[in-house]
């Protein structure tokens, strides 16, 4: 039996490591400003990677770079082992960008038979509706979308040609509660099927739930990176709330204790073990009350690492 | 040995190129049906050289002297006609396009980037003809306009080609100006490029300067051709006018790459 290879464009997979997109030292300067700078992460197969950050942190640049849309200024773009911009590696991406405005006039199933004219093997048009939960609007024109069936219309568009690799770029932004679960559900769903993601989100939520490794980002460089647990234990752990005699300036002495906070009557310490702590305070203050303790979220994960980022920046593996 | 296996299945799985033919005939008829279905523009780009063309055409003409003026003007609003057309249908909408990230969508996805332009340029095509044969039409019925069928081809023929060089414009448009002034910029160009050209006077009863000004304007030379059809152009051979369209288009092609090129490093919102 013989095998025909009619390109020679996958031999990076068999490296046994398997990365399918990656910056290397990639920056990207638009006039004066840098929107990235030096920045390195890869994507292996069927992994989805968050890109986190808040708005004007370069998370859309690197997207960018690795669709081919835009050049480096430096630093290398690697897409299936090459340029991001040969033809055969576009058939093997979908991808979901920021779009002000479609074209209005056309139906959401026009839209769709005509990306998936551009792939070799698309899903059939009803897969496409079902996965993006479109049933009842494919003879919709796109204008008369809520803004939430049109981002569910812009994923069809990512994923009408069954691509290996998705890039998805703010994908839940404007959609409500539940319709962002749902779409949660599918990105899982393509994963599941062995799909490769890389997704970018300001929402710290979305990240956690969601990616099997976060690349915090912030003005243009990596602040960290690793497993959601990894970037959750990169910031202290715990957070006390209670009502205490004790003046804050002696829990800010306590060992183990980061920060004080005073919000009304009550304490709010930031400890990297909760116990030690407590324990110091409880012999301290009898009359402690309206104890509380809680672990630091994502959310103040992320808050610490792209504020305090003065060239203290996390490495995790 | 194992680990590429599944890789090789999945290679020749999907090994199929997508078939190009298709994605162009899809690109122009969704390009066409977009256009078609947008009210403000298929009612102005195809309504307005037609109201013209009554209004100067049959309702004001009053029938001076031997000039069949119902003929010429089925050349000059026909070339009025494929102009807007162009700069409304390329320009303006790959503008807007452009500047909503909707193109960059596309650039992002596997489609040829060829297609695009194909089917803004067919599309550009199909709407030249539906004025040049509207015009033909009510210009035989109401205008006692009197044509060989050869001519009639090839006056259609000449308008429906004529489209490419401001097709070109409208590209060049469309790497420069940006979503909210691109009507505007292009009713600029548009109205004065139509007036200098003599579409909706005559070029000879135009002041000496502007009939000279406008042999530099590719409107005069498609207007001329398409006039040089029926006998009654003003002048120049049929060459020289095919050459100015090639020059002028090659000119436009030229700033439009210019504009891809400053496009490369900029960032939009």
């Amino acid at each position: 039996m013989t095998v025909t290879i009619q390109q020679p464009i996958r031999r990076p997979l068999r490296h046994s490591d398997s990365i399918i997109a990656e910056l290397r030292g990639a920056t990207k300067r638009y006039g004066t400003t840098c929107a990235l700078n030096k920045v390195d992460f890869v994507v292996r197969r069927g992994e989805i990677v968050s890109l986190l950050g808040p708005n004007g942190a370069g998370k859309t640049t690197a997207v960018r770079l690795l669709l081919g849309l835009t050049p480096p200024t430096e630093g290398m773009v690697n897409v299936f082992g090459g340029d991001p911009r040969n033809p055969v590696n576009r058939l093997q991406t979908g991808a979901m960008l920021q779009v002000g405005r479609v074209p209005e006039t056309l139906k959401v199933r026009e839209h769709i038979d005509l990306f998936s004219s551009y792939y070799a093997n698309p899903m059939p048009l009803a897969e496409v509706i079902e996965a993006a939960g479109l049933k009842g609007l494919e003879n919709k024109p796109f204008g008369e979308l809520s803004g939430g069936q049109r981002q569910r219309a812009l994923f069809a568009l990512a994923i009408c040609g069954d691509p290996d690799l998705l890039f998805l770029d703010e994908p839940t932004v404007g959609l409500d509660v539940e319709a962002r679960r749902l779409l949660w559900d599918e990105i899982r769903k393509l994963v599941a099927r062995g799909k490769t993601v890389l997704l970018t989100t300001h929402y710290l939520q979305e990240a956690d739930a969601l990616a099997n490794r976060i690349v915090v980002i912030n003005r243009g460089e990596i602040v960290a990176q690793g497993s959601p647990a990894d970037i959750k234990a990169q910031t202290a752990g715990r957070k006390i709330r209670c009502v205490s005699r004790v003046p804050v300036e002696e829990v800010r002495a306590l060992e183990g204790v980061m920060e004080v906070k005073q919000d009304r009557d009550a304490l709010e310490i930031h400890v990297s073990q909760a116990e030690p702590v407590l324990r110091e305070l409880l012999a301290r203050d009898m009359t402690v009350r309206d104890l509380e303790v809680t672990s630091a979220g994502l959310e103040e994960a992320f808050l610490a690492l792209t504020q305090n980022n003065n060239g203290n920046s996390v490495e995790s593996r | 040995m194992s680990a590429t296996a599944p890789v090789l299945t999945n290679l020749v799985s999907r090994g199929g190129q997508p078939n190009l033919v298709r994605i162009f005939a899809k690109e122009a008829k969704y390009e066409f049906l977009k256009s078609i279905r947008l009210p403000v523009f298929a009612v102005s780009t195809i309504l307005l050289p037609i109201m013209f063309y009554v209004l100067f055409g049959l309702l004001l003409n009053n029938k001076s002297g031997d000039f069949p003026i119902t003929t010429f003007l089925i050349a000059t609003y026909g070339t009025f006609g494929v102009m807007g057309a162009a700069l409304f249908g390329f320009g303006v909408g790959m503008t807007v396009e452009r500047g909503q990230g909707w193109l960059e969508l596309k650039r992002a996805s596997p489609m040829p980037p060829y297609a695009y332009f194909a089917a803004k340029v067919s599309t550009s095509m199909i709407f030249g003809a539906i004025i040049s044969l509207s015009l033909l039409l009510i210009g035989i019925v109401f205008g006692g306009v009197h044509l060989a069928a050869w001519q009639m081809v090839k006056m259609v023929s000449v308008l429906v080609f004529g489209c490419v060089p401001f097709c070109a414009l409208g590209l060049a448009i469309g790497y420069f100006a940006k979503p909210n002034s691109a009507p505007a910029m292009v009713n600029l160009i548009y109205l004065p490029l139509s007036f200098c050209s003599g579409l909706w006077v005559p070029v000879q009863f135009l002041p000496k300067t502007l009939q000279h000004f406008a042999t530099y304007l590719p409107p005069y030379h498609l207007s001329q051709l398409a006039l040089n059809v029926v006998g009654i152009g003003q002048g120049g051979s049929q060459w020289w006018h095919v050459r100015a369209l090639i020059g002028a288009t090659l000119l436009f092609l030229g700033i439009a790459r210019i504009g891809y090129s400053r496009d490369q490093g900029k960032l939009y919102g």
